[in-house]
């Protein structure tokens, strides 16, 4: 049982828990953060997208061993908060077009397209279909084609 | 809303009505209740040649299967002023609850989000009407959900009359407010418990046609969007029950296989979070303090296993049964000089898991057990799980949980059921999850299936259409089976003697061509596998098969695919949507070589659709890399027309058509089980490839055609069935060759086969490495 320290969603946070757990599990049986969704446990399906300083990453694929005292782990519901507002304009562009269906899939659809356009963005491009070609979340309900929407629409509000 | 504004509440007598009973519930603030069984179409006679899908299809089955049954469903005004409402249905991404908010304000005149609709827990009484599947929520709960909120809001006016010391006649109704003629005003909230009445009593009321709807018929954004996006939409596997610590299944390495014995259950116990360790009929339970320790658990786990359903059978020799049990076709009478076609086309068995794996909560205790899960057919769940914990049905509680989507899954209890036999074993609450490799190679398969087709043509008509469609056995164990035994002396002439799989088909089933003399006919053996309903059952394989034939005919008889189908097609409904199509996706457009168009149509739930795509079959788009990802050909649009009658909210009703559009990329061109020595080789997504965001459509369009029916259709699979077979269809035009078995990349084995024993992979670590 190792102690473990890092930056959740703007806060300090130590767990108790063995090195070799994965942090997706840290955060949903641990910690009770249920916003990063199980899909694959093997870094697939993307549905437990999350950030880790600023980038998109798996945390099922991450032992929180691996995880320092100041690396900043976001989750979906720390994510307005980046941006300080109620809801981060990608979320305002999923709910302009009414993306979500059963919804298992969407936290971890917007924690990836916020990386995608900031990684984009960084590279002084705007989005391309290209780029959504390279998002690999599955959606199982097939909400494609208004993600893509969404994401070109949020794109231009972030 | 303007013109309710203006409107005084005994405008509507001027429409056409339709008067209902329902009843004032007694209580302390005002309840109103309706038979769900109310206002449900009548079926028409059967004359002899239309098919029986046409007149009478599943759909009336199951609104016929609810008539005898008193079943009420309640709305409550709250304190609030909002209305509570309990549907009888599950949600699973459909957007059932949105829906049925909206018919519910439309009646209450109350904005849609004051109207909380939750799901109801197993309720027996309602017998055969606690069924979500075959499409038909809206079509059955419409009029009783209308009649109950009618009756609510002439509640609310008769104590509004008397709070404001005026007449029902000269008050409006508005946005949960009643004002009278002197613009005093009493809202929902002041007249919950005036509105109350002491006693139980049966009233009528009339309902007023759609032409003065105001929200019915608009695009509304679903109800629970907010909550998606936020993280807070609660599914079972969020759920905070205390006790109930994650656990999972050791499984065994081929199909249905069980436990004989366990080799190291101390030292698995002994492992760090790990409470409990027993075997199961299916496999060997875990239960730690995380997910990732059962994972690692069930690693560890020696185990002795005994053989499974189907050892050492492949594809291949599931196939070869198949042949074996096909009705032959009939030879038909016809004059010398016709030509005949035949083909025979094939489908692989396919996963029908959604994202959000099989999972339940379980607190089973000596006396009593609930459970939560999604559910599409709690009440059989709960007839299951108290048979097979040994406790009357009435001392378990089935709550219906929101589901991550179904896809037909859902109309099982598989994981209720192994959750509440573990709790009890282990006699803890358990959190039950299956790993995502659980579900390919353990979980409900669209069963295997061929469709052998053969047409005759004279002088341009098409003089006989016989289809013999022969599947692995479908498991309709769900209800709707229990529906259809039930129901025997009601279903149309000639159903009677057919089994449930026949009958199903024989009710969805509907060729919408005037071929001749049409014979359609199922057969189905080997009961071996764990199957189910997918999404749309039958059709997505038979309207596949059929449409790749009629662009076949068109061919035969020099004429366009778009053209044939309008001189065959009996229905202007379908007509209608294929011209639709047809305009909106410039039918016949000149494409590139490897390119083409491809057109579908299909009939069924009491609606129309037809799709058009074009496809992208050039090698240079076919070998597209994508890492771990199969490409193969890329539907670069994909227009699609639905009517599926009064439709109640446009903006859900497209969203159901894009996801029909993505399953019928998936059906046609990626998505399939391999089987072979005995078990599935699928063990995750990179594996089993449902449509990804590489494949989806770079250009879709959904039309909602304009209807004047005063009844809604079904819509949560009305969208599958013509967008296989587009998709088909267009691959054929732009390779030159039909394809005759889906999907199209089944030969190739596009990953390395994951290891059966342990049958789930162990979590990467590297996961820092991919950051982006
Ligand atoms: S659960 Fe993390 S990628 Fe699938
Ligand atoms: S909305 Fe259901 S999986 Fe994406």
């Amino acid at each position: 049982m190792g102690q473990h320290t890092f930056i959740l969603n703007g806060s300090t946070v130590t767990v108790n828990v063995d090195d070799d757990v994965r942090l997706l599990w840290v955060l949903r049986d641990v910690l009770g953060i249920t916003g990063p969704k199980y899909g694959c446990g093997i870094n697939v399906c993307k549905a437990c997208t999350s950030h880790i300083n600023g980038k998109a990453f798996n945390p099922c694929s991450v032992q929180v061993k691996d995880i320092g005292p100041t690396d900043q782990v976001t989750t979906i519901e720390g994510l307005p908060a980046t941006v300080g507002a109620e809801l981060h304009p990608m979320q305002e562009a999923w709910l302009e077009n009414d993306v979500a269906q059963c919804g298992y899939c969407q936290p971890g659809q917007i924690m990836a397209a916020v990386a995608k356009v900031n990684q984009v963005h960084a590279a002084g491009r705007e989005i391309t279909d290209a780029d959504l070609d390279e998002i690999r979340n599955i959606c199982r309900c097939g909400t494609y084609s208004r993600i893509r929407t969404a994401i070109r629409a949020g794109a231009e509000a972030m | 809303m303007t013109d309710l504004e203006s409107r005084p509440s005994f405008a509507r007598t001027n429409l056409r009505r339709r008067t209902f009973v329902g009843y004032l519930l007694g209580g302390a603030t005002l309840a109103v209740a309706a038979d769900l069984s109310l206002g449900n179409p009548a079926y028409a006679a059967v004359p002899s040649l239309p098919q029986i899908s046409e007149l009478y299809d599943l759909g009336d089955l199951q609104t016929d299967a609810a008539r005898p049954t008193a079943n009420l469903i309640r709305i409550v005004i709250n304190t609030d002023g909002t209305a509570s409402f309990e549907l009888p249905r599950m949600e699973v991404g459909q957007g059932i609850t949105t829906s049925t908010a909206m018919i519910i304000a439309e009646e209450l005149d109350l904005p849609v989000d004051k109207v909380h609709v939750s799901l109801a827990p197993a309720r027996p009484e309602l017998m055969f009407n606690q069924l979500t599947g075959g499409s038909n929520t809206t079509v059955s709960t419409y009029t009783p959900i209308r009649v109950a909120a009618a009756i609510a809001r002439n509640a609310l006016l008769d104590a509004a009359a008397i709070e404001l010391g005026s007449i029902v006649a000269l008050l409006t109704s508005k946005e949960g407010v009643i004002t009278g003629p002197t613009g005093a005003s009493v809202s929902y909230a002041d007249l919950a418990t005036k509105a109350a009445s002491p006693t139980t009593k049966a009233v009528s009321v009339t309902l007023a046609p759609r032409s003065s709807f105001s929200v019915i018929g608009t695009p509304q954004n679903r109800v629970d969007a907010l909550a998606a996006v936020t993280g807070r939409k609660t599914f079972t596997l969020d759920l905070d029950i205390p006790g109930a610590l994650p656990t999972m299944v050791c499984r065994p390495p081929t199909l249905n296989g069980s436990p004989q014995s366990i080799s190291n259950r101390a030292q698995v116990l002994a492992m760090p979070g790990v409470t409990h360790v027993e075997a199961v009929g299916t496999g060997v339970a875990v239960r730690a303090a995380t997910f990732g320790q059962c994972i690692d658990a069930v690693r560890a786990l020696v185990v002795v296993w005994n053989p499974g359903s189907v050892e050492g059978e492949s594809d291949a020799t599931v196939l070869a049964k198949l042949r074996a049990a096909e009705i032959p076709l009939a030879v038909p009478a016809i004059p010398l000089l016709a030509q005949t076609i035949e083909a025979e086309f094939t489908f692989m068995f396919r996963s029908s898991a959604a994202l959000e794996p099989n999972c339940a909560v379980a607190d089973v205790r000596s006396d009593h057990a609930t459970v939560w899960a999604g559910l599409k057919a709690p009440i059989v769940a709960q007839g299951e799980i108290a048979a097979a914990i040994g406790l009357p049905v009435d001392k378990v509680t089935v709550n219906v949980v929101t589901g991550g989507g179904s896809f037909g899954h859902k109309l099982f209890n598989d994981a209720a059921l192994e959750a509440a036999k573990i709790s009890q074993k282990m006699g803890v609450p358990v959190k039950l999850m299956w790993h995502r490799a659980d579900e390919p190679r353990q979980g409900r398969v669209h069963p295997m299936a061929t469709s052998r087709i053969r047409a005759t043509v004279l002088l341009g008509q098409v003089l006989t259409f016989e289809q013999r469609h022969t599947s692995v056995s479908t498991d309709f164990g769900h209800g709707l089976g229990e529906m259809i035994s039930h129901n025997l002396d009601k279903l149309p002439t000639g159903l009677g003697n057919l089994g449930f799989a026949e009958t199903i088909f024989t009710l969805t089933q509907e060729l919408p061509y005037d071929f001749g003399v049409v014979t359609q006919l199922l057969n189905e053996c080997d009961m071996r596998f764990n199957t189910g309903s997918m999404r749309n059952i039958y059709s997505p394989d038979v309207a596949c098969a059929n449409e790749l034939m009629v662009d076949r005919l068109a061919a035969l008889t020099g004429q366009d695919p778009v053209a044939f189908r309008l001189a065959f097609l009996k229905n202007s409904r379908v007509k209608d949507v294929l011209r639709k199509v047809a305009s909106v996706g410039q039918w016949g457009r000149s494409m590139p070589a490897g390119m083409a168009q491809g057109v579908a149509v299909h009939s069924e739930y009491k609606g129309a659709t037809a799709v058009l795509v074009e496809i992208d079959c050039r090698p240079a788009t076919v070998n597209r890399p994508i890492t771990n990802g199969v490409t193969g050909p890329r539907v670069t649009k994909a227009v699609i027309a639905v009517d599926a009658g009064l439709v109640i909210n446009p903006r859900g009703l497209e969203a159901q058509m894009m996801g029909g559009v993505s399953d019928g990329i998936a059906l046609a061109l990626t998505s399939s089980l391999h089987l072979r020595d005995g078990h599935f080789l699928e063990a995750s997504w990179d594996n089993y490839f449902y449509t990804r965001e590489w494949n989806a459509p770079l250009d879709f369009q959904c039309i909602v055609m304009p209807s004047t029916s005063e009844q809604p259709g079904g819509a949560g699979e009305a969208g599958v069935a013509a967008s296989v077979s587009a998709v088909a269809c267009a691959y054929a035009r732009a390779t030159g060759t039909m394809p005759t078995r889906f999907p199209i990349n089944h030969d190739q084995l596009s990953f390395t086969v994951k290891p059966f024993v342990p049958p789930i992979p162990e979590s990467p670590t590297d996961g820092l490495s991919y950051t982006f």
